[in-house]
């Protein structure tokens, strides 16, 4: 049964006409309250995930659940249908189960704060906000645990619940959740936090109907969704085409030894609607990589990407959700059955991205951009300082921003929004670690006319002994390079000890045992190049070298020939490119870096590791 | 006899103000700027108006000067090239930044590639490594440290910064470091990123020390040209600049860490809404300065500006305290237009500038703008009391008229959708200042100034709900004002990063007394003596775990306790709840304060509630959906005690301020103008 919302006031909002100029001024309000809910959030929340590097989404949405304002898209709808309890006055819900919220979030370390706004006994608008806690029990430090084969193994899993009902705060329940987690003054900091922020929204949709009324508030929204409805009906039929289009690309492993996992996307407009259909992704996995794909946040993320590619002047909300169908396949990677893990699903949602720029693209190329996301690369660092005290760091990896029609992707730069790097000097302060570099390592970024940005060389040296857990994908499969660019470099990991010696470790491990004064070398994906590297200017790739962003070796690639300070040979340079430009075969829209088979073939030569083996899919029954 | 002089360089209009110290009496004057070399005009106007007034340049004992000379160079890019030294392994920590991508999901398509503002080329390592408590874990290579200042060489840098890991801890290295490039690079100003920011954060210290470098070279050369000048003119005055934070540094300071000035402009204004909040007897006023292309709005709480730990310019951000003044794309310029795809009607943040300028101007602009908007209402007549230039009422219209046919309404509903969503921007940011920090509009006064604040000052007021608003004299040359009466400011602060529970009263009195010592000889050096000298302590608290800090002030004799009872209750205020986890003190801080000018303002005759005398004529308005009449005086000729009853225009030299209906307006004994509801 879907919830029953009570209201003590059950007369419909009166539908009014909205002048241009009111429907302005309530945009921006709104504009600034979701704003202001940021940085309600970022000031006092504590671990470092949500603090420092904005791992945490907001939005305000319609009575009917309809996000106004966010950017992931709403998702309310699919708990109100998925939730069996009534909703009134002063309730506000938490939930952390992907699996009871069809996929809201996805997986159990996001903890979701839903607040219903009502006003006269009328329920006006609803505030969400949801952010990763750094840890939430379960058998590792993290709660992600790679080789999980059940949500159970992932930590407390909350399923929708009052944290307050009828204003009343439910304190034992609260308890009872602190209880299950390593980090609890983290975790009740940023569940304030979280509430801080959802009862800051409310205020000022309760002042915006104060000020305006009711009825041109709630008449305000819907012609907001209006707006954005006719907006991308028109962006829909000019940028999409009737022709069938398909692009796949590659989860790299699961972190047990299989891989890789294909997500497979065909997009096609049928009048004015278009269909997004998952039809030939792979199934589900065994361990923890699968990601619960939420329907209509994959619309959200598909709005965004069309409204960036095509026309950044819209302004985007949920009103076009009915131009758009998602089918994802039951039992796939990106639909896994219950009780399927979960908590690895970083790659697959990094993965999305990359696929949705190759299905927009593909018609018109000048559009494309490269492929840069491997995921959001963790590190995971616990133990026991020499006080004896528990630390427990989760860290987030930034890479290549990929090469793109208007320039060269940022180096070192992340793909997510709002997040930011922890400063070093905070790290070494309050963890027992020293980063002995923090450079964009060259050479890394795809070659193009316009450059992929290069990943990140983070070289963490241990202070104490501890476990280290590292989530990281685009290790085996490249992120492409389009138009002729060449893909950018692969995601390594390295351990060195303090006498030097050197193991690459894999990309998605758990407990690994470091030892104090272990070196760790984090190195992350460079973005995929866009265009043909034979046509960015000479000048430029040797300006490159004297700022060690580019080898003298890696300008080759450009088909520029310079010593190590930037010396320009420009008859060497116009030489090879004419040699270059001679025997290359011909462009396609995508580089890869080579077939699957081929990348098995050459795996364990080229990165140290052993190919992943071809998943096996008999456990995905068993799974149900 | 001694006089101070304030002077106040702005785009168009250089301001001068002398006081004279004893009395208290001012004599102003305002002379054309001079961009090529804004110290002309500043010498030029400063020597005409002590001939008009009658004073010798020995007897000017005070040369008190707010500058846009760095911020300028910062907006222009023309900035010194700046060599970066930095730790081994850290050459990345301007290109890498905070790998923060402005915009929501998928922004980096359109964002482009920034480039730093030290050039990677120019930037290079240091063997050398401190630790995070301050030990030296690996010490300084001094042999390759001067083999690799080559590259600096080679790059032909213009200025040095320094900034290494940990320094904040222990800035030895840094020292040592600079010690070396000026032996092996004399002529190049070095920059220690402990002695501009020394807290922690290396990218936000090392950004802010490259920015003081970067302006160090064109302020150094603007403050050496004036002090030359002043010295030819024959004036013995002591040469101070008005810094980003509303006080005031030395010349001498100046030079070395120019980075404080980059928001000296805007401080000026809200300085000069302090000295008229103090005349006018309101202690909480909201600020309101509007231009042509942007607004400064700012919050006054009991005479004082509120500050932040950081200043912005253009896409700049850097780590030195500033007014916490926001700033929004929204001025008397700003475009109005109706996108394609969503018939939203959108105003700013493009501006036509002065040149095109707004429809109205007649200097070739076509596109509506704000001001276009206010001509087509009626409320800027055509003819402008002693304006040198007619506006084109009708090049207005035509601009409007194009608004009104894409949203097919009628040209003045366009007019009032114009002006609705610019108030609603100012709106915005003035929500920003006061609601967000959690305080409530309806405490506060509303000061309007600039020249098109009072024009908009009034709807402002009924939005905000803060009266009275306040339409001071001249609205133009407040900042004048500013920079002639506040006080010399010297800071200093060390990074302290201690729970409330490893840490007591002895060891924080140790560390203020030791930084109230610094900054209390610094000022004593500027010629404060210390028995006029105010030294005031902050300390910047924390819970545990959270990375934003609430700076407070730390009262002699004060507890611990009561601190951390304050953190609590300001944490409870702008955040609604409290944490029970310790709290850290992260950082402490002296600031010492010279003595505060004794100046009064000029007083103006008084005459009766009647202002009859000041009308100039009848105009037509459009106000409140209907066409309304309305009367314009002239601000000149209105005596203290006057009231006028909205709607009505009142017309001065520089400005023109607007009273809606339902309100009335009093000239107090200053000549401000107060303006309240008529309820009320």
């Amino acid at each position: 049964m879907p919830a029953q919302i009570i209201q003590t006031n059950t007369t419909p909002f009166a539908s009014v006409t909205i002048d241009p100029v009111t429907l302005d001024i309530i945009e921006n309000a709104m504009r600034n309250a979701r704003i202001e809910m940021d940085a309600t959030l970022v000031r006092t929340a504590m671990s470092p995930g949500i603090r420092e590097q904005g791992d945490a989404f907001p939005l305000i949405a319609d009575p009917a659940g309809k996000m106004i304002v966010g950017q992931f898209g709403s998702f309310i709808d699919g708990f109100l249908r998925g939730f069996d309890g009534s909703i009134e006055e002063g309730d506000m819900i938490f939930l952390s189960d992907p699996y009871s919220c069809e996929g809201a979030i996805s997986h159990s370390n996001d903890w979701l704060v839903l607040l219903p706004v009502f006003r006269a006994g009328r329920l006006v608008a609803w505030t969400a906000m949801f952010g990763h806690q750094s840890d939430i029990g379960g058998k590792v430090a993290g709660s992600m645990p790679i080789d999980a084969r059940a949500i159970f193994e992932e930590g407390v899993r909350i399923p929708p619940v009052k944290i307050y009902a009828r204003g009343v705060y439910n304190e034992d329940l609260i308890k009872l959740v602190m209880h299950q987690t390593r980090k609890p003054d983290w975790c009740a900091a940023d569940l304030n936090a979280l509430i801080a922020s959802c009862r800051v929204a409310a205020r000022r949709v309760d002042e915006m109907c104060a000020r305006f009324g009711d009825d041109v508030y709630v008449s305000a929204t819907q012609a907001l969704l209006a707006r954005n409805h006719r907006a991308m009906k028109a962006l829909i039929a000019s940028s999409v085409g009737e022709q069938p289009v398909s692009f796949e690309d590659y989860v790299c492993d699961d972190g047990v030894g299989y891989g890789p996992y294909k997500i497979k996307c065909t997009m096609q407009r049928i009048g004015d609607k278009v269909i997004l259909d998952f039809a030939g992704t792979d199934p589900q996995s065994a361990a923890s990589i699968n990601f619960y794909l939420n329907e209509n946040m994959f619309k959200m993320f598909f709005g965004i990407y069309m409204i960036m590619v095509f026309d950044p002047q819209i302004m985007f909300n949920d009103g076009f959700y009915d131009l758009i169908e998602v089918k994802i396949p039951q039992g796939s990677l990106l639909k896994p059955l219950y009780p399927a893990a979960l908590s690895g699903r970083t790659h697959a949602l990094g993965r999305i991205f990359d696929i949705l720029g190759g299905l927009l693209g593909q018609r018109t190329p000048e559009f494309l951009c490269a492929a840069g996301f491997s995921s959001s690369p963790h590190l995971m660092y616990s133990g026991r300082d020499k006080a004896g005290e528990w630390f427990q760091l989760f860290q987030i990896g930034f890479g290549g921003i990929p090469g793109k029609p208007f320039g060269d992707g940022p180096d070192g730069h992340s793909l997510w929004p709002g997040f930011t790097n922890v400063p070093n000097e905070f790290l070494e302060r309050y963890f027992p670690l020293r980063i002995e570099r923090y450079e964009a390592l060259a050479d890394t970024g795809g070659a193009g006319r316009f450059r992929g940005g290069n990943g990140i060389h983070m070289s963490y040296r241990f202070l104490a002994a501890g476990t280290v857990s590292i989530h990281d994908d685009r290790w085996f499969t490249y992120p492409w390079g389009v138009n002729g660019g060449k893909p950018g470099t692969r995601a390594r990991k390295i351990l060195e000890k303090p006498d030097g010696s050197q193991t690459v470790v894999a990309n998605k491990l758990d407990s690994l045992r470091v030892e104090e004064g272990d070196l760790l070398h984090f190195i992350t994906w460079g973005g995929g190049g866009w265009g043909d590297p034979l046509d960015r200017e000479a000048d430029l790739v040797a300006k490159e070298i004297r700022q060690g962003l580019v080898t003298s070796e890696g300008a080759k690639s450009y088909g520029v020939v310079a010593d190590a300070n930037g010396g320009l040979d420009v008859a060497g340079t116009e030489a090879l490119r004419l040699k270059m430009r001679a025997s290359a075969a011909p462009a396609t829209v995508f580089d890869r870096g080579g077939e699957i088979e081929e990348l098995r073939a050459r795996c364990k030569a080229e990165t140290g590791l052993d190919a992943p083996k071809p998943p096996v899919w008999t456990h995905a029954i068993a799974a149900e | 006899m001694s006089y101070r002089l304030g002077v106040d360089v702005g785009g168009t209009f250089t301001d001068l103000l002398i006081i004279d110290e004893a009395s208290g009496r001012t004599y102003r004057d305002k002379v054309p700027s001079t961009p090529h070399d804004p110290s002309e005009a500043v010498i030029a106007g400063a020597q005409a108006l002590c001939k008009k007034a009658g004073i010798t340049p020995q007897q000017l004992a005070l040369f008190l000067h707010g500058t846009t000379v760095a911020t300028n160079a910062v907006l222009e890019h023309k900035i010194a090239r700046v060599g970066l030294i930095v730790t081994e392994g850290y050459r990345d920590i301007l290109q890498i930044a905070r790998s923060l991508v402005p915009g929501g999901l998928a922004a980096w398509i359109v964002w482009p590639k920034p480039e730093p503002m030290a050039p990677l080329e120019a930037t290079i390592e240091a063997p050398e490594r401190i630790g995070a408590a301050g030990e030296i874990v690996r010490p300084l290579d001094e042999a390759r440290l001067r083999a690799n200042l080559q590259r600096l060489r080679d790059e032909k840098v213009e200025a040095v910064t320094v900034c290494l890991i940990n320094s904040y801890m222990n800035d030895v290295h840094e020292r040592q470091i600079a010690k070396i490039v000026t032996e092996e690079m004399p002529d190049i100003p070095v920059s220690i990123s402990a002695d501009i920011l020394p807290e922690m954060q290396e990218y936000e210290r090392a950004l802010t020390t490259v920015a003081n470098s970067a302006v160090r070279p064109t302020v150094s050369r603007y403050v050496g040209n004036l002090e030359a000048q002043l010295q030819a003119w024959g004036s013995a005055a002591k040469l101070s600049l008005l810094r980003s934070d509303g006080g005031l540094m030395s010349a001498e300071k100046s030079r070395t860490a120019p980075v404080n000035l980059l928001m000296s402009g805007p401080a000026g204004g809200v300085a000069g809404a302090v000295f008229i909040a103090k005349n006018a007897k309101t202690p909480n006023v909201l600020t309101l300065d509007m231009g042509g292309t942007s607004t400064d709005v700012a919050l006054i709480e009991d005479y004082q500006a509120r500050l932040r730990r950081e200043t912005t310019v253009g896409h700049l951000t850097v780590r030195a305290s500033s007014l916490d003044v926001k700033t929004v794309g929204a001025g008397g310029g700003s475009i109005a237009s109706v996108p394609e795809l969503t018939k939203a009607l959108r105003v700013g943040p493009q501006s036509a500038g002065a040149v095109p300028g707004p429809a109205a101007y007649g200097r070739g602009g076509e596109l509506p703008t704000v001001t276009d908007a206010n001509v087509v209402l009626g409320y800027l007549p055509e003819n402008l009391l002693g304006g040198t230039f007619k506006l084109d009422r009708d090049a207005s219209t035509r601009a409007v008229q194009t608004v009104a046919d894409a949203l097919n309404i009628t040209l003045m509903e366009a007019a009032a959708g114009i002006v609705s969503i610019v108030n609603e921007t100012m709106y915005g940011a003035l929500r920003l200042v006061s609601v967000q920090q959690g305080y409530d509009p309806r405490d506060f006064a509303l000061m309007a100034f600039g020249g098109a604040g009072p024009l908009h000052g009034n709807a402002m007021g009924v939005l905000m709900g803060s009266w009275p608003v306040i339409i001071p004299p001249s609205p133009g040359v407040l900042c004048a004002y500013g920079d002639a009466t506040t006080r010399l400011r010297v800071d200093a602060q060390r990074s302290f990063n201690k729970l409330i529970t490893q840490t007591d009263l002895a060891e924080v009195t140790a560390v203020i007394e030791e930084i109230a010592t610094q900054v209390s000889s610094e000022l004593e050096a500027e010629g404060v003596p210390a028995a006029d000298q105010e030294v005031v302590f902050e300390i910047d608290v924390r819970y545990a775990g959270q990375a934003f800090e609430v700076p407070l002030v730390f009262p002699c004799h004060s507890t611990l306790d009561d601190l951390m009872a304050r953190f609590d209750a300001e944490h409870e205020r702008l955040f609604t709840f409290n944490l029970s986890v310790p709290q850290e003190l992260v950082n402490i801080r002296a600031v010492a304060l010279g003595k505060a000018a004794n100046v009064s303002a000029e007083m103006i005759e008084t005459g009766t509630v009647d202002a009859s005398a000041a009308k100039l004529r009848d105009q037509k308005v459009w106000m409140d959906g209907a066409e309304r009449d309305a009367v314009i005086y002239d601000r000149a000729k209105l005596k203290a005690g006057n009231r006028i009853t909205g709607p009505a225009i009142i017309c001065e030299m520089d400005s023109t301020t607007l009273v809606l209906n339902g309100h009335i307006a009093d000239v107090d004994a200053f000549a401000n103008i107060l303006i309240n509801p008529e309820a009320k």
